[in-house]
C-alpha cells in the first residue's frame, strides 16, 4: 500500500508515532510526479525546493498534533494565487505572471495548518471548460486511461490526487468544475456553499456562482480539508458570517431516517445507462442503511444549463475586463493606441473558448438584449432556487449521478460545443441555488471508467452531505480502488 | 429569433475590447447564433413578478470600517507591468 492510500488522519498517527516524516511525504509526492506526471500531466509549476525546504524545517520543530494538516502535500489549481508562484490560470495571457504578491485566503489557511504545496495544477483556461482541453499549456490525461480526458475545470486537481501525485488538491467550481472532474477521475470533489468558503484570491469567473472546494481520495479527508478552509473572511465581503462545524467529527456512518429526494430530470434523458445503474445501485446501498428515498421533481433543471450560460458568461465578461495588458500579463508590440492595446494584448492573449464566452456574455448584458437574456436568467435561477426549496421542505438531501456519462475520449467532444454544454446539465442547478454538492465514487463504466454519485444538501448544511457521502462511501469499497498507472505505487 | 450578423459581431467584440479577424467573426457569428438559439428556449417559461436572484445569500451591504491600510510597496506593485517609468505604469498615448 502506497503511503497516499492512507488518509490524513492515518498518516497523522504515523507523524505521531514517528513512523513517518514530513520529509517522507514531500518525498513521495515529487517521487511519484517523476514517475507519472509525463503521463498525467497534471502540474504546470512545481514548488520543490520551498517544499522540501518546508518539510524539514517542519521535522525540525517535530509533530506537535496542533496542525490539521502537518507535512500533508497538496496541490493547488493554477487560478488560485500563492505568493512568489508563477499564475497562469491556464492562459497565455498570464504566462509571464510569475508572482501575485499575496496569498490567497485559503492558502492561508492551509499554511496555518502546515500543509505543504508541491505545485500548481492545470485546468481548463480561466476555468471555462470541462475537459481540461482548453488549458493553452497542455491537455490533462485521466489517470485510469490517459485516452480520456480528466475532466473540467479542476482537471488538473482531479487528475493528481486520482494518481496519488498529492494526497489532497483544490479546485474550484463555478458550474461543476470540481465534481465533474472528481467523478471522471473516481475521487471524491466537494462544492461548498456560496459563501463558505472564502474567495479572495481566486481569479474570478463568474462571482456570483464561482466557489473553491477540496478534492480528495476520501469524504474523511474533504470533511478535514473543508473545516479548515472555511469560515467568514473580511476580505471577501460575500463570505458568510456562519460558524464552521467540526465536519470530520460529525461523520457518524448512520444514515438511519436520513431522507433522500431523488429527481426524476437527474436520471432522465440524456443519462447513459451505466450511470443510471450505479446511481440505482447506491440508492439500494442507502436503503439498506435505514435511509429512504423518493423520486421528485426539479422542473425548471432542463432551464438551468442556458441560465448558467448566459449569466455565467456575462459576469465572466466583466470579471475578465482586468485582463488589459497595463498591470500584468502580456501585452500586443505595435500598437496604436491604448485602445488597440487592449484589444490586441486581449486577442493574443485569450484562447478561441475564452473569447466566445466574452462575447456571448457582452452580447447578453448589450443595450436591448439585457432584458431577454441577462435580466431573464436571473428570474430563471429565482425559479431554479425555488425547485430546490421546495425539495428541501421535505427532504435531506438529493441524490442523482454527477455526469450523465463516465469521461469521454480526447478530443471526442470538443468538436460540439453543445455537446460540452449538456454534460454541465446535472451541476449548474446547485452553483445557479448557491447550495453545497460533492461528488463520490460509485462504481465503474464496462470501460473501467469510474462514475461519481452526487449528493446536494441545503445552504450551509455541508454536515448533511459529508455524513451522506461517508456512510455511503463506507458501506462500498469504490474508493479504495486505484489507477495503474505503472511505476511503485 | 436574433440573427447575428458578422458585423453585429464585430461590434460587440469591440465593447468586449477584442481584436477579431473576418474569418473568426464569421465563425463566432455562426456559433453564437446557436448559442443565442439555446438560450431563447428561457422565453418559455413565465417570468412576469419574479424577482431576480442576482447573489443567492440574503447578504445586503457588508460593512467595514474604513481604515487606510499598508499594501505591497510600489516596487513590488510594478514588477509584473509589462511597461513602467518612474515608478508608474507606462501606457500607450491616450491622445493624439
Amino acid at each position: 500500500m502506497a503511503l497516499f492510500d492512507y488518509s490524513i488522519k492515518e498518516i497523522e498517527s504515523k507523524l505521531e508515532r514517528k513512523d513517518v516524516s514530513a520529509s517522507d511525504l514531500v518525498d513521495e509526492s515529487f517521487q511519484r510526479i517523476k514517475e507519472v506526471d509525463d503521463k498525467v500531466q497534471a502540474f504546470l509549476t512545481l514548488n520543490e525546493q520551498e517544499a522540501r525546504t518546508q518539510a524539514k524545517e517542519l521535522d525540525d520543530t517535530g509533530y506537535t498534533g496542533k496542525e490539521k494538516l502537518f507535512g500533508i502535500p497538496v496541490g493547488i489549481k493554477d487560478n488560485i494565487a500563492i505568493k512568489g508562484m508563477p499564475l497562469t490560470c491556464g492562459s497565455q495571457f498570464l504566462r509571464n505572471f510569475d508572482d501575485p504578491l499575496y496569498n490567497a485566503t485559503v492558502i492561508e489557511k492551509l499554511n496555518a495548518q502546515k500543509a505543504i504545496t508541491v505545485g500548481k495544477l492545470n485546468m481548463d483556461e480561466f476555468a471555462m471548460g470541462s475537459s481540461n482541453e482548453n488549458s493553452s499549456f497542455k491537455p490533462t490525461y485521466n489517470p485510469w486511461n490517459t485516452d480520456y480526458v480528466p475532466g473540467g475545470s479542476s482537471g488538473g486537481s482531479a487528475a493528481a490526487v486520482a494518481a496519488g501525485e498529492v494526497l489532497f488538491a483544490l479546485g474550484s467550481d463555478t458550474g461543476g468544475s470540481i465534481r465533474q472532474p472528481a467523478s471522471f477521475c473516481g475521487v471524491v470533489g466537494m462544492k461548498p456553499t456560496y459563501g463558505r468558503v472564502s474567495r479572495f484570491g481566486l481569479t474570478a469567473f463568474a462571482s456570483s456562482l464561482d466557489q473553491i472546494g477540496p478534492i480528495t481520495q476520501t469524504v474523511e479527508d474533504s470533511a478535514r480539508v473543508l473545516e479548515v478552509i472555511a469560515g467568514q473572511d473580511r476580505m471577501d465581503a460575500t463570505s458568510a458570517d456562519r460558524n464552521v462545524p467540526a465536519y470530520s467529527e460529525q461523520l457518524t456512518g448512520d444514515v438511519k431516517g436520513l431522507k433522500i429526494a431523488v429527481p426524476k430530470e437527474y436520471l432522465g434523458e440524456g443519462i447513459s445507462s451505466e450511470v443510471k445503474e450505479a446511481v440505482t445501485n447506491a440508492l439500494h446501498v442507502y436503503e439498506s442503511l435505514g435511509a429512504t428515498w423518493e423520486e421528485v421533481s426539479l422542473p425548471h433543471s432542463k432551464y438551468a444549463v442556458a441560465a448558467y450560460y448566459l449569466l455565467s458568461s456575462s459576469e465572466a465578461s466583466a470579471s475578465l475586463a482586468r485582463f488589459d495588458g497595463v498591470r500584468f500579463g502580456v501585452r500586443a508590440e505595435n500598437t496604436t493606441d491604448m485602445i488597440d492595446m487592449f484589444k490586441k494584448s486581449r486577442s493574443e492573449g485569450f484562447g478561441e473558448e475564452v473569447k466566445r464566452r466574452i462575447i456571448f456574455g457582452t452580447f447578453a448584458l448589450s443595450s436591448g438584449q439585457y432584458d431577454a437574456y441577462f435580466k431573464k436568467a436571473q428570474q430563471v435561477r429565482t425559479l431554479i432556487k425555488q425547485d430546490f426549496d421546495t425539495i428541501f421542505a421535505d427532504y435531506d438531501v438529493i441524490i442523482g449521478p454527477t455526469a450523465p456519462v463516465p469521461a469521454f475520449k480526447i478530443g471526442e467532444k470538443i468538436a460540439d460545443p453543445a455537446t460540452m454544454y449538456a454534460s454541465d446539465m446535472l451541476t449548474t442547478p446547485v452553483n445557479l441555488a448557491g447550495i453545497p454538492a460533492i461528488s463520490v465514487p460509485c462504481g465503474f463504466s464496462n470501460d473501467g471508467l469510474p462514475i461519481g454519485l452526487q449528493i446536494i444538501g441545503k445552504h450551509f448544511d455541508e454536515t448533511n452531505v459529508l455524513r451522506a457521502a461517508h456512510a455511503y462511501e463506507q458501506a462500498t469499497d469504490h474508493h479504495t480502488k486505484r489507477p495503474n498507472l505503472g511505476g511503485e505505487a | 429569433m436574433v440573427a447575428l450578423t458578422k458585423e453585429e459581431v464585430k461590434r460587440i467584440a469591440h465593447i468586449a475590447r477584442l481584436a477579431i479577424t473576418d474569418k473568426e467573426a464569421e465563425k463566432f457569428a455562426k456559433e453564437l447564433d446557436t448559442m443565442v438559439g439555446y438560450a431563447q428556449q428561457l422565453a418559455e417559461l413565465d417570468t412576469d413578478g419574479v424577482e431576480p436572484t442576482t447573489y443567492v445569500l440574503d447578504m445586503k451591504n457588508v460593512m467595514r470600517q474604513d481604515e487606510p491600510k499598508t499594501w505591497s510597496s510600489r516596487e513590488a506593485a510594478l514588477t509584473n507591468a509589462p511597461d513602467k517609468q518612474d515608478g508608474q505604469f507606462r501606457v500607450p498615448s491616450i491622445l493624439e
